[in-house]
């Protein structure tokens, strides 16, 4: 029996991502904390993250997360961010007029331009619903088919074309949704909320091993 | 390629229970609005819409144990709505499990609400919904207490206006269509929808699966909305995304 630890640190609805995790790793234990010594012994870590970056990002702080999160990066634990969670893990985001997020990797969160779809009429922000990915090699997609549908909902999004992305998807423009180094993965998507293929995903975060 | 319209199943449930009748043959209990979302979630529904229309208030911890069992077994988004009045209503709903919570009636008596809301949980997880009438050409009106009271309020400008205040998504039902079976109000849906940026849910008088096609090809809905073409077996959820697909929209197969 493994433990995973989803960190809480008081934004967003925490019991969905638990229940889906409990749902595919039922002999594993799964707790929701923000006690600093749970997570850091943890056999594996999950960031979410919902609302307006600001908030969440200034709750990190406040509540050491940030620190939390260096040193899981610094440990080598599997760690999995959501949604902000994973906004919060690039540089920068253009959101509230601009909030400088935790750095643990390059990269700028940016306005979705929304523009027009197929037949001509505006697409709608925030990009809300089911769209593909196109996954590049990685063990979190295995047993996914390439091109899969998962649920997003953000207005914002990160760059194209990072050196870390395992995933992009289109919605007007091409955006970074999925991206992993060493330890760490995340993705713009709600795996909890992604029926099958979110649930696969999740499975396969609860089995990976990263290359040290 | 890109974002798929969505289909959500709306249950309506009252102290617990699912009432306005779901007909499954195969499943042990059609009242228990958990075992019909866990049904929907497997026949690949995109989103579920739990409307809660419980008229007391003391009922609210039924509703709370609800979701919270839903969540448990649903895995695909999870809204709610009825009677959400306060922001500790949504933390509540939120905690136990729901992604978003539909606010109706208190956005009217108080617009101020939505933006709050928004303020403090997110855009992603406001849903304003909102009950029209034709009451002139291209003039629809906002009603409330189950459609028998007029607000004076026209329909187009408070989804602007609440657009404006932070709310994420508009769930728009026609309360001349609803119940009536021949297909959503299309005039009043494109109107919302061409007028708004956020997403606009059609609902309110689906009877066949091509009025869930006009809703997105007609109405520009970017989610349609039906209880009971799905409640009683008329139709599946899969036979509704293969005649939608077949018409040339984009649906999660």
């Amino acid at each position: 029996m493994q433990r995973i630890a989803i960190i809480d640190y008081g934004m967003g609805n925490l019991h969905s991502a638990a229940k889906a995790l409990e749902h595919v790793a039922p002999n594993d234990e799964v707790i929701v904390t923000s006690d600093a010594v749970m997570i850091g012994a943890a056999d594996r870590v999950v960031l979410p993250g919902v609302g307006a970056i600001r908030d969440c990002v200034g709750e990190m702080r406040q509540q050491g997360v940030d620190k939390i999160v260096s040193q899981l990066v610094e440990q080598g634990t599997p760690l999995l961010g959501i949604c902000v969670g994973m906004q919060a893990m690039l540089q920068h985001s253009q959101e509230n007029g601009g909030v400088d997020a935790l750095g643990i990797f390059n990269g700028e969160i940016q306005r979705l331009k929304g523009g027009l779809d197929e037949s001509g009429n505006p697409l709608k922000i925030p990009h809300m619903g089911w769209n593909q990915v196109a996954q590049a090699e990685h063990p979190i997609w295995h047993n996914i088919d390439n091109h899969s549908r998962f649920y997003f909902v953000h207005s914002f999004a990160a760059q194209p074309n990072l050196p870390i992305s395992i995933g992009h998807c289109t919605y007007g423009e091409t955006f970074t949704a999925a991206i992993a180094h060493k330890n760490i993965v995340a993705t713009q998507f709600h795996p909890e909320k992604s029926h099958t293929a979110g649930l696969q995903l999740l499975a396969n975060f609860v089995t990976w091993q990263p290359e040290a | 390629m890109g974002l798929a319209k969505r289909i959500i199943p709306c249950l309506d449930v009252e102290d617990g229970r699912v009432v306005k009748g779901v007909q499954f043959v195969d499943i042990r209990d059609a009242g228990d609005p958990v075992e019909v979302a866990k049904r929907y979630n497997d026949a690949g529904a995109d989103e579920i819409t739990f409307l809660d229309i419980t008229a007391s208030h003391q009922e609210r911890d039924t509703t709370i144990e609800t979701v919270r069992r839903m969540a448990a077994e649903v895995f695909i988004p999870l809204t709610v709505g009825g009677g959400v009045r306060t922001c500790e209503d949504i933390r509540n709903l939120l905690n136990a499990g729901a992604d978003k919570v539909s606010i109706n009636s208190a956005a009217v008596f108080n617009p101020e609400f939505v933006g709050e809301a928004a303020d403090r949980f997110g855009s992603q997880c406001i849903v304003v919904a909102i009950d029209a009438k034709q009451v002139a050409d291209n003039k629809w009106e906002i009603f409330t207490h189950g459609g028998r009271k007029p607000t004076g309020i026209d329909a187009v400008e408070w989804a602007v206006k609440m657009q404006g205040l932070g709310a994420g998504e508009i769930l728009l039902t026609s309360m001349d269509q609803d119940g009536v079976k021949n297909g959503f109000d299309i005039a009043l849906t494109r109107a919302v929808s061409n007028a708004v940026s956020i997403p606009v849910i059609a609902s309110g008088g689906v009877g066949n699966l091509q009025h869930l096609a006009d809703g997105v090809l007609e109405g520009h809905a970017d989610a349609v909305l039906a209880a009971s073409i799905f409640h009683f077996g008329e139709y599946s959820v899969s036979e509704a995304k293969a005649h939608m697909a077949a018409c040339g929209i984009e649906m999660r197969l």
